[in-house]
């Protein structure tokens, strides 16, 4: 079937902004499908999974809650992303941010320490999230192994570092041979901002994270530089950007994004270290980057959005017996959606008569 | 210590460890000389594995298991050349969604198997040869997996090097452009090759859930689709390379589960570690060593005719 793509110029602003609706409706319709496939009534079922969960306060902090490590995460990707650097590993920086801000709650467990221990462990957060990140650079600029593959492989890394120092030296010897570490000391601890419910004080990190973020990335010589070394990696070096500089910058940012929203997670909501730390955020993330146009506000709406089908797919799980995986067909539905929304929005695609190749 | 009958034990599961990797490299390896980078391997492999087993379940039928496995890789593939190929979106992103979106349907349709046990893919016995001490076991003793990985192995090294379509899906994976005005058709041979590394990845999963573990766990693929593809990279996309990787790695997954069994003091979370620090310690070995040499010219560019 011979196809043309024709380039539109100048997209007004609405059609671009039409993409992700375009796809949050393909998904949607995905969705009921999904759901008769399964014997679910859809109404109720897209009821139980979308609009419930917005019904109450309690619920609503917690779409907040959730939405936090994926909005600060994406922001982060957001600067590799623009870079055209695949910084695929999230996960394992989030993992080891949250391991290294950890080790300081841990090793100041029951002592005097002040109220300076939980800004020392958002520092060691970002920084262990920032050195996990810059393997996988520095293996790209020194030998060009592919940043792709081994910031996933330091993935698979981090967990299974985690999962050693939670079932040995760090684990809680009165907790019952459990696989987690002592609950952290109030100083260690994000404080909440509401009286009930979970709304910890992360989310002003993440918002000043996106208002930094936007700044950066739209207003100075640096957001720029990234901006070109992702579009015309040759006008970047003719402009006298360093790609090396580019690389190790990004990841170095998105690394510590990554971190700090591990370490966010693990003195917030959950409270203590365990092996499984994450529903996956840190892929996710790359789901809220891009749904979110690589822009930090857009990344804003886009982890809410997504935050949403983690708190359904919570709610589906107990109410319907249906799987966490819906939440994963949802979230890669999503994804898939918004690449192809993206074509149809910029490109006009006609059909071509005659005989041209395909 | 080590007798023969202890060896032959162990390279035989060398063989099966590899056979998994060797499978979904072999068709990642088609479609990456094709010139798409298909990062969907890790999904389509488990889509194939809980399809396989879910299928094989049902009927007791291994071999129509293993059909339906092919057949859910192929339909995932599709999925992702449909955006990569035909709609001409970022080959990495296309990839991540695909495989994000192959965990989860993998997840709902194993969710009803957890628990259950199938009967595994029977060793093929040569009468006479199969007892032989070490190279019986290993040569003689295996599953029709791992024979069909190396007649496919043997197949795609044939036709690449040597068949009119292997050189016109070179030429299709060196320079789209050229092929596009030599009048090939550029985005359907990439969709065949795309195609073919779904089967293949579908085989793989067979393989996992059908004969090397014959159950269903939801994270049972661990990471093997993205070492089938850092395989590719170490074999500077060569089939016969492909060979030694996967051997080599599937060496070092069964070895860290017997080091493991010594009880030498060593964390068992290092020893797994090992073959995904393995796999970064070849990747940066082979690029220092050939800084991208092998790869295909357009190798994760789009290809978009008249655009």
């Amino acid at each position: 079937m011979p196809l043309k793509f024709e380039r539109q110029e100048n997209v007004s602003a609405l059609r671009l902004a039409a993409a992700p609706l375009l796809a949050l409706v393909f998904t949607l319709v995905v969705g009921a499908i999904m759901f008769v496939a399964l014997g679910h009534d859809p109404i109720r079922a897209f009821s139980i999974y979308f609009i419930e969960p917005l019904g109450d306060v309690y619920t609503l902090q917690e779409l907040v809650v959730k939405a936090c490590p994926l909005l600060i995460i994406g922001v982060g990707l957001a600067f590799c992303y623009r870079a055209n650097r695949w910084n695929i590993g999230a996960e394992g920086q989030y993992v080891a941010g949250a391991v290294l801000g950890s080790g300081l709650a841990l090793a100041t467990q029951g002592t005097e320490a002040g109220p300076w221990v939980l800004p020392a462990m958002l520092v060691l957060g970002a920084l262990g999230g920032a050195l996990w990140g810059l393997i996988p650079a520095f293996l790209r600029v020194r030998f060009g192994a592919s940043e792709i593959l081994t910031s996933l492989m330091l993935v698979y890394v981090a967990q299974l570092g985690l999962d050693y120092l939670v079932r040995g030296p760090w684990r809680d010897p009165a907790g019952f041979n459990f696989p987690q570490s002592v609950t952290f000391d109030p100083v260690a601890v994000m404080p909440l901002l509401m009286e009930e419910g979970r709304l910890h004080a992360g989310i002003i990190i993440a918002l000043v994270a996106v208002a930094v973020a936007t700044f950066v990335l739209g207003r100075t010589l640096t957001g720029f530089s990234i901006e070109l070394a992702g579009t015309a990696p040759r006008a970047a070096a003719f402009a006298g950007f360093d790609e090396k500089r580019v690389t190790y910058g990004v990841f170095a940012v998105s690394g510590a994004l990554a971190g700090l929203a591990g370490i966010i997670e693990v003195a917030g909501p959950i409270g203590n270290l365990q092996p499984s730390i994450s529903p996956g955020y840190g892929f996710t993330a790359i789901i809220a980057a891009m749904l979110g146009r690589l822009h930090p506000v857009g990344i804003l709406v886009a982890s809410l959005v997504l935050a949403l089908t983690y708190i359904g797919g919570e709610a589906a799980q107990i109410s319907m017996r249906l799987p966490f995986d819906v939440t994963r067909v949802f979230q890669g539905t999503l994804l898939i959606a918004i690449l192809a929304a993206d074509v149809l929005v910029r490109y006009r695609i006609r059909r071509v008569e005659g005989t041209s190749h395909a | 210590m080590l007798d023969a009958a202890i060896l032959g034990a162990v390279l035989a599961s060398v063989v099966a460890a590899a056979t998994t990797l060797l499978l979904a490299s072999l068709g990642e390896l088609v479609a990456e000389r094709a010139g798409t980078l298909n990062l969907g391997v890790e999904g389509m492999m488990i889509v194939g594995a809980a399809v396989g087993y879910a299928t094989a379940y049902s009927t007791g039928s291994l071999l129509l298991g293993t059909l339906a496995a092919i057949l859910a890789g192929v339909a995932l593939s599709l999925v992702f050349a449909g955006l990569a190929v035909w709609l001409a979106t970022n080959q990495v992103a296309s990839g991540l969604a695909t495989t994000i979106l192959g965990l989860g349907l993998a997840g709902l349709i194993g969710s009803g198997f957890v628990g259950t046990r199938i009967d595994a893919a029977p060793a093929l016995r040569v009468p006479g040869l199969t007892d032989l001490p070490v190279v019986g076991p290993v040569l003689f003793g295996q599953d029709a997996f791992v024979y069909a990985s190396i007649l496919l192995l043997i197949a795609v090294a044939y036709g690449l090097a040597r068949t009119r379509a292997g050189l016109v899906l070179r030429a299709v994976g060196e320079n789209h452009a050229a092929a596009h005005a030599l009048g090939h058709p550029v985005r359907r041979i990439r969709t065949l090759a795309v195609m073919f590394g779904g089967a293949c990845a579908g085989l793989a999963g067979a393989h996992l859930s059908l004969a090397y573990t014959p159950f269903w766990a939801s994270d049972m693929t661990a990471g093997r689709g993205w070492i089938a593809l850092a395989l590719v990279v170490f074999s500077a996309w060569r089939p016969l390379w492909l060979l030694a990787g996967a051997y080599l790695f599937g060496a070092v997954s069964i070895l860290q589960l017997h080091v493991q069994g010594f009880g030498l003091g060593i964390p068992s979370q290092l020893l797994s570690s090992l073959p995904y620090l393995a796999t970064i310690a070849a990747l940066v070995v082979i690029s220092a060593l050939k800084r991208g040499q092998g790869a295909p010219a357009s190798l994760g560019v789009p290809f978009v005719p008249d655009r």
